[in-house]
């Protein structure tokens, strides 16, 4: 592990309570650097809250989040989310970009260059100009992940990234996300689409109803799922599978 | 934000222009009804003319007006209710009051005269009888000279008016102006100074009843307002101000302003007494 | 009514110097009491938007309540303030247009902090999880999020514009509607009804309420542009 990296990030007894309700309930787990970690799980099992509570959106009613090399407040990040429904500022495309990284702290004669970059690398340099609140879903996706992208992050959070966007639009995201994962980043990516979870990841942690039930390489959740509710999850997406 | 700089600039200025057009000016506090007949609009480029001194003119009720002197906010006070001014002068706040000029009150009323006064010249008989016949009657209710020059009329007709009004006699609390539209929209008698009549437009049915009455004079009286009472009163302005009211010269002014042919206000400033 | 609209544009073709004065001077007081409110406004409207402390709920409502201040009432407050026998009669600024703009941006200064706040609320709502992710501080988020909103927010400095314009109360108070000096669109046109001239007091009244229309119909194309440009 390097020197002043953030994983391996652990959760220990995490749970989150709100309006009465425990949707979170004493999850402990390890993530380290390396293969990409799927969070898995039908909708309502707290997939979403899990993923908040480690980029640190949440703070847990019980338990603790330790990254191994804490963030000093007022310190550029080192992790960034990319949400299911895209949030743009109404600037251009290349704006939304540039403003990540001023937040970074990214010195303003560097800036354009790196969000050229970013641009590029998700085939959207044709629409730097334009307004990116005008963008369709699928490109406003792609914009938020050139605006992570830009800022190199160590770990990249994804809240179920193509929930809404159709299956072209789909495919193209996730060859960013595997770009992402090829240049190193540490891919933590929350979906409840099966397919997508054995495209993409090498490691499948399943929740059922806010609990930590299963956690094995993804060949192995598949072919020979542990639990029974992950078996029924299986069966129940894909009812063709054993 | 560059808009916004240019705004500010722009606002700046206008703001600040007619403030900076002047840099000697007073304040006198005056009546609604020496404002609205347009005297001061003739007098005042002429006294501003021989002086350059810009006469700001805050036009309320006589009373508003007196408060507003006891409170420091004027320099000279240009109003016409004696029994008051020579309170405001015995409370210390005057320094001497002078008399300017008089106008007389004129007593308007309905064409359909429901209680018979028309052409009349005897202002308490009138009264009488327009009490007697219950025949809408609308007063200023405002402390203003007029206001109180009705009161008295009042007592000199033997009514104690705040005890026997009924709901012919209504109580308006505003401006002559004002009053004036409200007695036209009612068909109600109603007295008014003649300035303000002779120069109100919206007359509907009414016209003048009664006049000539010596009872009916309306004196305006001119006071600088006491610099040791009110350190802020520009004394010597002011001062230049109530001298060349009652100087021949600006007397004579004042006789010359006239609306359709007729005078409006006559100069007194000679008359012991008044 | 003909006769009113007859002498409206009778005044308009004229261009009569007194007239000019009077339009001048009302765009004057009410766009720089705008300005200064827009100034503390704004930045108090984030502020309270983004901002977390004890009290916050109940100021919000205090706000929103003082945006129906009647002008009169601020007038006869402004002007004890100012009179010489005031705490702050010593500026000597009562009957001069700068009390009217006092008066003015305090009567507004509600408005536009109370709608900004919540036009930065509703988009504090939509971009809080983003705009934390990005590691962006409170006062960073605030600063973001004025600018994000701009388009509300010129609406909502518009609608105080159109406010400030319309209200006869505090100006005649506070500036004592006198002739070349503080005497405004309004406070003429209650001098001219009350003198009996309606013709001219609803000619008056007919180019403020164009003026009013003007600035309106602004708001509503900006806000139909941003939305069309910028989505």
């Amino acid at each position: 592990m390097k020197n002043g990296s953030l994983l391996p990030l652990r959760l220990h007894d995490v749970s989150f309570a709100a309006g009465g309700r425990t949707i979170i309930d004493g999850i402990s787990l390890e993530i380290e650097a390396g293969r990409s970690t799927i969070i898995l799980g039908a909708n309502g099992a707290g997939k979403s809250v899990l993923m908040r509570l480690m980029h640190g959106l949440l703070a847990p009613t019980s338990g603790r989040v330790e990254w191994s090399a804490p963030e000093r407040a007022g310190a550029p990040r080192k992790q960034a989310m990319v949400f299911q429904r895209p949030v743009m500022l109404r600037r251009s495309a290349r704006a939304n970009v540039g403003y990540a990284l001023k937040i970074a702290g990214v010195p303003k004669s560097r800036r354009a260059t790196q969000v050229r970059e970013a641009l590029d690398g998700v085939g959207l340099a044709h629409l730097a100009r334009r307004s990116a609140r005008v963008l369709s879903g699928g490109e406003q996706q792609r914009l938020a992940l050139a605006r992570a992208w830009a800022l190199h992050p160590e770990v990249l959070f994804l809240d179920e990234p193509t929930a809404s966007l159709d299956p072209s639009a789909t495919r193209e995201i996730e060859a960013v996300i595997r770009a992402f994962d090829a240049a190193g980043t540490k891919i933590v990516m929350a979906t409840h689409n099966l397919g997508q979870a054995r495209r993409l990841g090498d490691d499948i942690v399943f929740l059922d109803r806010g609990r930590l039930v299963e956690r094995s390489p993804v060949d192995q959740f598949f072919s020979k799922p542990q639990s029974a509710q992950a078996a029924a999850f299986i069966k129940g997406e894909l009812p063709w599978i054993g | 934000m560059d808009w916004m700089r240019r705004l500010l600039v722009f606002a700046a200025l206008a703001a600040a222009l007619p403030a900076a057009a002047q840099d000697k000016f007073i304040v006198v506090a005056s009546t609604t009804s020496t404002e609205q007949s347009g005297l001061f609009g003739y007098l005042l480029p002429i006294f501003q003319k021989k002086t350059s001194i810009q006469v700001r003119v805050v036009a309320l009720g006589t009373g508003q007006a007196l408060d507003l002197a006891r409170r420091g906010d004027a320099d000279v006070v240009f109003v016409h209710a004696r029994s008051a001014e020579k309170k405001f002068l015995a409370e210390g706040h005057g320094v001497k009051r002078f008399p300017v000029m008089y106008n007389d009150f004129v007593l308007i009323g309905p064409k359909a005269d429901p209680a018979k006064v028309a052409g009349g010249k005897d202002i308490v008989e009138a009264l009488k009888k327009v009490k007697s016949a219950q025949a809408p009657f609308v007063s200023r209710g405002d402390r203003s000279g007029t206001h109180i020059a009705e009161l008295e009329l009042w007592t000199l007709a033997g009514i104690d008016i705040a005890r026997e009004k009924g709901r012919w006699y209504r109580d308006t609390g505003q401006g002559m102006g004002p009053a004036l539209n409200t007695a036209a929209a009612m068909n109600a008698y109603i007295l008014s100074d003649r300035g303000t009549w002779i120069a109100f437009k919206n007359r509907g049915e009414l016209g003048i009843d009664v006049q000539g009455d010596p009872r009916l004079f309306n004196q305006y009286g001119v006071m600088l307002v006491n610099p040791d009472k009110h350190p802020n009163v520009k004394k010597e302005l002011g001062q230049a101000f109530v001298d060349w009211v009652i100087s021949p010269e600006g007397q004579q002014a004042i006789a010359e302003y006239k609306i359709g042919g007729e005078q409006l206000f006559f100069p007194n400033a000679n008359q012991p007494g008044a | 009514m003909s006769e009113a609209f007859g002498t409206a544009l009778r005044l308009l073709a004229d261009l009569d110097p007194k007239l000019v004065e009077i339009v001048l001077l009302s765009l004057g007081v009410s766009l720089m009491a705008v300005a200064i409110a827009t100034l503390l406004g704004l930045p108090l409207g984030a502020a309270i938007a983004v901002g977390r402390f004890p009290g916050r709920r109940t100021l919000i409502v205090i706000l929103n309540a003082l945006m129906g201040l009647p002008p009169v009432v601020v007038g006869l407050v402004i002007y004890l303030l100012l009179s010489r026998a005031g705490p702050l009669g010593a500026l000597g600024i009562l009957f001069t247009p700068a009390a009217m703009v006092i008066a003015q941006t305090v009567l507004i200064l509600p408005i536009v902090a109370a709608l900004s706040r919540q036009a930065i609320e509703d988009a504090w709502r939509e971009y809080d999880e983003q705009l934390r992710s990005l590691g962006a501080g409170r006062v960073q988020a605030a600063l973001t999020l004025l600018w994000d909103t701009r388009f509300s927010l010129l609406t909502t400095v518009l609608a105080g514009f159109g406010r400030a314009a319309a209200e006869v109360g505090a100006v005649m108070i506070v500036g004592g509607n006198i002739d070349g000096v503080t005497r405004v669109m309004t406070t003429t046109i209650a001098l001219e009804t009350s003198k009996g001239d309606l013709p001219l007091a609803l000619g008056l009244g007919i180019i403020l309420i164009a003026i009013i229309l003007a600035v309106n119909a602004a708001a509503y194309l900006t806000k139909e542009l941003a939305q069309r440009r910028y989505g």
